[in-house]
């Protein structure tokens, strides 16, 4: 009894032995080299795996970022500046500094603002409702509400707002990853340039229709007057197709084109509220 | 015993309340709107500008491209504007409108309802005379139809099926065709055939429609290749390749045309249009409306100039009912709610369905409970809860292996989920999807 589980026990050994030495040859002949440097950018990049940077996840980044001599078309919207000088570091490339990016919904159309002419009640989804119909306003180009953009967030960064229609960004969670840009199928959603305490001044609106429709369809409609065109100082406004769009780029936030904008369209967020000058003069002149 | 075909098929109630109303000839309206793309295909290319005067019959539209279909003006008058007009979905369409004066027609357009039965035309002139006529399907496809009368290289058509199933509920356009202009849909029949060289031609009706059936059998007695075949009521049996099944027990393979089997399939009107562009050379500028509806006044099937606005079909039945919830162009099967009644009746407008506020409310989503009706109602074989699923969670290279492109879209899987589960809405974005990605492979 005992000798047969000696003999057992000797030939496992032996064959556990045979097959480590078979495998260490064939480990070395058949070994893969990968850059160690892979692993190491990959450990410095936030691992949330969005596809934000255009590669499929954060390994395939990290490949990519190995074999440049370049990092300037290469950019983590997640980690940002931070994270891409770690990488310039482990990779000894010079760090190439980006301006942050926010995404932004540029469509006011709340409730109030924009009147429902009609009802759906088919798949509460943005991409089938659009695929079906314009929409259950008279604007064809508004947000439809149903939150596919909100589905898409991986980071908790868009906040529903059924009751008003419109979804919400939400900036200090919005890393610009730019996977609500690709699930709006009324592509409203745009990555502008991030400015300090997240102030931002943007034409809320898509509606391309002329303006007389497109102001029946909504209060705060852009009719593409061209009036916030003239205004701008810095050529950061151009009008196109009825619609007035701000190169967030070029952009001082002065503020002029929110003041001429007839409809409202122009919103300014996160600004301190104005002084109101043109009463303060009126007040003067009566006293005098 | 009946045919009918396999697999699949849902018998939802059909409601055919038009079926005893003869058709009538609906007013002239005093503007038309007249898209320029009422068929599948590229958009036809206005050929009046702003001001013209044109006729009943007029080609105001010409053919954009090898599938497409000329557009003809549907009134006399003057051209008010070219521009963006409503469409049954609320995105700009491009559209001549036109502000009606009088009625005067081309004159080479024969007005006389005397029958002519005699026709001494070879296939091309045949052939041409349909395009001319910018007939597409009427069935609701809207294929331009002498596209489908030219097969492509190797292939023959064998067998002429005309399409007079009508299985959609509510809608009788089709049958009270039949009724009406049987004589010429028989002659419109032999047209076909002659067009394509085809010896037999069956035409199938479903026995639903006895009437129908017994003065189209009548009707072509004198022709024996022309076989009146009665069907089996079953839903969608309407659809091109359930309708081969049916009657030939071809199978058309998964991703062919019904030309792969040897077959060509063509709705009553599109018979009865073919028959009027070639031996009366009036072109495709009116069509067979059904306008019906539990509480509409007065259910009724219209003869309606091509343009002419929804809203003025529904004044003509009597006016949109109060309990109205919903207005669907087309039937309820696969017909699609409208938002707004300003949108003009196009060449693929076979009814207006005014469906009761209680009856149009979809009913609460709840989970699946496997129990798998869809996949046995799902008349192309398919498996409609695992494209929705697969659909619903993106994975298009799924949704392509499990065939989604064979999908008819006919909404069986979604009539007969007893968890009201929106089947066809996901199915059909994921059918949208994947033939966006195939048509970018093969670029």
């Amino acid at each position: 009894m005992s000798v047969t589980i000696l003999y057992t026990v000797i030939t496992l050994c032996v064959i556990g032995i045979a097959a480590a030495v078979i495998l260490y040859f064939v480990a070395q002949k058949f070994k893969v080299y990968e850059d160690p440097r892979i692993d190491e950018v990959e450990e410095a990049l936030p691992g949330a795996n969005c596809g934000g940077c255009g590669f499929a996840g954060c390994r395939a980044f990290a490949e990519a970022c190995v074999k440049q001599t370049n990092l300037s078309d290469l950019n983590c919207p997640v980690g940002g500046n931070d994270t891409m000088g770690n990488v310039a570091g482990i990779l000894g490339l010079e760090a190439v500094k980006t301006d942050p990016r926010v995404a932004y919904i540029r469509c006011n159309g709340t409730c109030d603002n924009r009147p429902k002419t009609n009802t759906y009640d088919g798949a509460a989804t943005c991409a089938i409702a659009s695929s079906l119909y314009s929409g259950d306003t008279d604007c064809q180009f508004g947000c439809l509400g149903y939150g596919d953009c909100v589905d898409a967030c991986d980071f908790d960064a868009i906040d529903l707002r059924a009751n008003l229609g419109v979804p919400l960004i939400l900036d200090d969670k919005c890393v610009a990853c730019g996977a609500c840009v690709d699930a709006c199928p009324k592509n409203l959603i745009e990555l502008r340039k991030k400015f300090p305490k997240d102030r931002k001044i943007v034409v809320a609106c898509r509606n391309e229709d002329k303006g007389g429709v497109a102001r029946k369809a909504c209060n705060v409609a852009c009719i593409g007057c061209g009036k916030c065109e003239k205004e701008c100082k810095f050529d950061a406004i151009t009008i196109e197709n009825n619609l007035a769009f701000i190169d967030s780029d070029k952009c001082k936030l002065c503020r002029k084109c929110v003041s001429v904008c007839p409809t409202n369209s122009i919103v300014e967020l996160n600004f301190p509220p104005r002084k109101i000058k043109t009463e303060e003069k009126e007040e003067c002149q009566t006293e005098n | 015993m009946l045919k009918t075909f396999k697999p699949g098929g849902v018998h939802p109630p059909e409601n055919k309340i038009s079926a005893g109303k003869s058709i009538e000839v609906l007013a002239i309206p005093k503007t038309v709107s007249i898209p320029v793309s009422q068929h599948i295909g590229a958009p036809a290319v206005a050929l009046v500008n702003r001001g013209d005067e044109v006729k009943v019959g007029q080609v105001i539209a010409k053919s954009g491209g090898f599938v497409s279909a000329n557009i003809h003006s549907s009134v006399s008058g003057k051209v008010k504007k070219i521009d963006i007009i409503p469409d049954s979905s609320g995105y700009p369409k491009s559209g001549i409108v036109i502000d009606v004066e009088g009625d005067e027609w081309l004159e080479k357009i024969d007005r006389s309802e005397e029958l002519v039965k005699d026709f001494d035309l070879d296939s091309k002139e045949i052939v041409d005379k349909i395009m001319e006529a910018g007939i597409v399907g009427l069935g609701g496809a809207t294929f331009p139809t002498h596209v489908k009368l030219v097969p492509p290289k190797g292939m023959k058509a064998e067998i002429l099926i005309i399409n007079g199933v009508e299985c959609e509920p509510y809608l009788t356009s089709d049958h009270r065709l039949m009724l009406e202009k049987a004589n010429e849909i028989v002659v419109g029949t032999r047209l076909l055939m002659k067009a394509m060289g085809i010896e037999k031609g069956y035409i199938g009706i479903e026995n639903n429609k006895p009437d129908a059936i017994s003065l189209l059998t009548e009707k072509t007695k004198e022709y024996p290749n022309i076989k009146v075949v009665s069907l089996k009521v079953k839903y969608p049996q309407g659809g091109e390749k359930q309708l081969i099944k049916a009657i030939t027990g071809r199978e058309v393979p998964s991703g062919g045309l019904p030309i792969a089997v040897g077959t060509v399939v063509s709705n009553v009107g599109t018979a009865f249009a073919v028959y009027e562009a070639v031996q009366k050379n009036k072109p495709l500028f009116e069509r067979i409306v059904t306008v019906t509806g539990k509480s509409v006044e007065k259910p009724s099937n219209f003869k309606v100039r091509i343009g002419t606005a929804v809203s003025e079909l529904i004044e003509a039945a009597g006016g949109t009912p109060e309990d109205t919830g919903k207005i669907i162009s087309g039937g309820p099967m696969m017909g699609k709610a409208i938002a707004k009644t300003d949108v003009s009746v196009t060449k693929g407008t076979s009814g207006i369905l005014i469906i009761k506020d209680e009856e149009s409310k979809r009913r609460e989503t709840i989970a699946c409970i496997r129990c798998s009706k869809c996949v046995s109602v799902c008349p192309m074989g398919l498996e409609p809860y695992l494209l929705m699923t697969v659909s619903q969670k993106q994975m298009w290279d799924a949704v392509e292996a499990n065939k989604v492109m064979d999908c008819i879209e006919c909404g069986s899987c979604s009539y007969t989920c007893p968890s009201n589960r929106p089947l066809l809405d996901y199915i059909r974005l994921g059918k949208g999807k994947v033939g966006q990605i195939m048509r970018a492979r093969k670029n």
